[in-house]
């Protein structure tokens, strides 16, 4: 329950003091500590527990009940919508062609923790179908042949951040919507990029 | 001509809608600068009720109701739901994108009604650039006065937060929702109690959907007489409907309820019909928990009561078009396949039985498919949901798992010989 160096700590009570009650800064803080440790390691999840009042266990509970609090991940989370309108849309294919590209089957991770595969239910981009994002980060009107330029590219480029913002210009298509002005912030790991989280990368 | 509310700005202001000083520039904050000068909260309640804005994030409840129901024990928590997860819904993401000043006011409209001095604002962990746009327009409201102490010269003090979720559809659901704002892994609650009487640590909480609260400074401004003047009756107002799968022009369209659904789909200023000049075969009309519609419904009314009458719903206004090459069993399947993983896990007749739903649409689709299928997956579904009436009935804590008998239903009403011949005919190609 060893402590995070100071500026997660001043961090992590800033969170706290955000609620009521110190336990509904739980889901907050364990993005925090994924962002620390690269993902949810049992120092992380006791480390929550520590600033929370709970137990490890409980904590972990909490953990293992949503899809994005991940132990391992690669450094790219590639997650591919498979719902009904990336479906009609051609998602399968998009995955499939993802698959192949990066070697790593849906699920999984690869040995140098590069990338992580995953399909995904809906991502809120059915107008854009097929979707993708990388890292929380969205792509919108993904075709097959695109996602395989969109895999070498981060193998190639290992970019620091990831912005929707650039994925759409590189590798997207249509989108659900006009997105209007872009946005400097984006992703430095595989948890979503949130500046209040301490999660978001690329601003000055 | 159909008014535009909610899209407006963000349509006239491409560049920086976002942003504060557009949003000032173009009425922002007067809304809430009248309510907390000019109103009692109990005169903004009253406003909501005339305006007969109906919830937006699916069920549809009366918006100025729900507050009635808040119980007086305090404190009292306002929790705003951008949790968007429905299959084929988009549009709340649009809204926290291009428009959130237009939340924020409306939050802090409803926090003073409601006597709410703590709100939050539950987005969807997967929606970090929506999140991101959205926390620097609160940053920017404080910054402003118009959230914190003493808002806009007034007596009233509310601190809002962006809670990001975690990825679990089921956290759309309210209860759900408040258990993973406490920190809580996010099992639905029995209901009774409601929210209203005890929500956010047992205390009186009212959630309400993004695209609900973006309603209210327009209500404010204009009246709740002047919005329930807009639409038919049982649908006041303007909607946003989400259009995707094989449509022409998808994208989220603000339309006046009560035209058809051949409006919809086929307007040349809305979906512009099917694409590649192909046949429609079905569409899904309120998220994947409605059952389908098809060509025959094609001149009804987009309304909740007629949705009703048709024995579905708008629910959350995303309508999924399938043209004549969609495979109905693997389209059912996509859907089905949905539930089974966001299931929570609580109820047995919806943990096992979405699981079985995907697993027999699975063995159809592979051509193993057998003759009692049929029945198995009508079987299956009544356990979930008995009767598989609509509105449907549940056998368990929340609408999830009737949800996701929505597909079973739909193509055994609308596509039976074709899930048959899948099984006399073995697979396809």
């Amino acid at each position: 329950m060893s402590a995070w160096p100071p500026d997660l700590e001043a961090r992590a009570q800033a969170l706290l003091g955000r609620y009521p009650e110190p336990r509904s800064a739980v889901g907050p803080l364990l993005y925090l500590a994924m962002w620390h440790e690269g993902g949810l390691t049992e120092a992380g999840v006791r480390r929550v527990a520590g600033l929370t009042g709970l137990t490890p266990v409980q904590v972990q509970s909490v953990a293992s009940f949503y899809t994005m609090y991940k132990e391992a991940p690669g450094r790219y989370l590639i997650s591919v919508c498979t719902s009904i309108s990336c479906h009609l849309c051609g998602g399968g294919e998009v995955l499939a062609a993802v698959e192949e590209e990066t070697g790593v089957a849906d699920g999984r991770t690869d040995a140098g923790r590069l990338f992580t595969v995953e399909h995904v239910e809906c991502l809120g981009a059915c107008g854009g179908a097929p979707a993708v994002q990388v890292n929380y980060e969205t792509v919108e009107g993904v075709t097959p042949e695109q996602a395989r330029h969109l895999c070498r590219w981060l193998r190639a480029e290992t970019p620091a951040v990831v912005r929707s913002d650039e994925l759409q210009e590189r590798f997207g298509g249509q989108r659900a919507f006009d997105w209007g002005p872009g946005d400097a912030a984006g992703a430095a790991a595989p948890v979503p990029a949130f500046e209040p989280y301490g999660t978001a990368g690329g601003l000055a | 001509m159909t008014p535009s509310i909610l899209l407006a700005r963000m349509e006239a202001h491409r560049a920086d809608s976002h942003t504060l000083e557009r949003y000032a520039a173009t009425g922002g904050y007067q809304s809430l600068r009248r309510a907390l000068g000019e109103m009692t909260p109990e005169q903004v309640t009253a406003e909501v009720k005339a305006s007969n804005l109906r919830g937006r994030g699916g069920a549809g409840f009366p918006c100025g109701v729900k507050w009635g129901f808040l119980a007086a024990d305090t404190p009292h928590y306002l929790v705003v739901n951008a949790d968007e997860s429905e299959p084929g819904t988009f549009k709340d993401r649009q809204l926290l994108e291009r428009d959130p000043h237009q939340l924020v006011e409306g939050a802090a409209i409803a926090a003073y009604a409601l006597g709410v001095h703590q709100a939050f604002i539950f987005v969807r962990g997967e929606y970090a650039r929506p999140a991101r746009r959205l926390q620097r327009a609160v940053e920017e409201a404080y910054a402003a006065g118009f959230l914190g102490k003493g808002i806009a010269g007034s007596g009233f003090d509310l601190d809002l937060t962006v809670h990001l979720g975690a990825g679990a559809y089921i956290c759309g659901e309210e209860t759900a929702l408040l258990n993973s704002l406490e920190g809580r892994r996010g099992e639905p609650r029995i209901r009774p109690p409601f929210p209203a009487v005890a929500g956010l640590y047992g205390k009186p909480t009212i959630v309400n959907n993004v695209e609900t609260i973006s309603n209210l400074p327009w209500i404010i401004a204009n009246g709740g007489a002047a919005y329930d003047a807009i639409g038919p009756q049982g649908s006041r107002g303007t909607r946003l409907f989400s259009l995707s799968g094989h449509v022409r022009r998808p994208g989220n369209y603000e339309v006046v309820m009560g035209l058809t659904w051949r409006d919809l789909i086929y307007g040349e200023s809305l979906g512009g019909g099917v694409r590649d000049g192909r046949a429609l075969k079905a569409w899904v009309p309120g998220g994947a928990s409605s059952p389908w519609l098809v060509p025959a419904h094609l001149d009804e009314p987009v309304t909740i009561d007629d949705a009703t009458r048709l024995g579905t719903m708008l629910g959350s206004g995303a309508v999924v078009v399938m043209d004549e090459t969609t495979d109905v069993v693997a389209a059912a399947l996509a859907i089905v396949r949905f539930f089974a993983h966001e299931s929570c896990g609580q109820c047995t007749p919806c943990r096992e039985g979405t699981t079985w739903l995907q697993r027999v649409l699975e063995r159809i689709l592979r051509g193993s498919g057998r003759p009692a299928d049929l029945d198995l997956l009508l079987d299956v579904s009544d356990n979930i949901s008995p009767g598989l009436r609509w509105p449907p009935a549940q056998t368990t804590i929340c609408p999830l798992g009737p949800s996701a008998t929505a597909p079973i239903v739909s193509i055994m009403r609308h596509f039976r010989p074709e899930v048959e011949a899948r099984i006399t005919g073995g697979a396809r190609g």
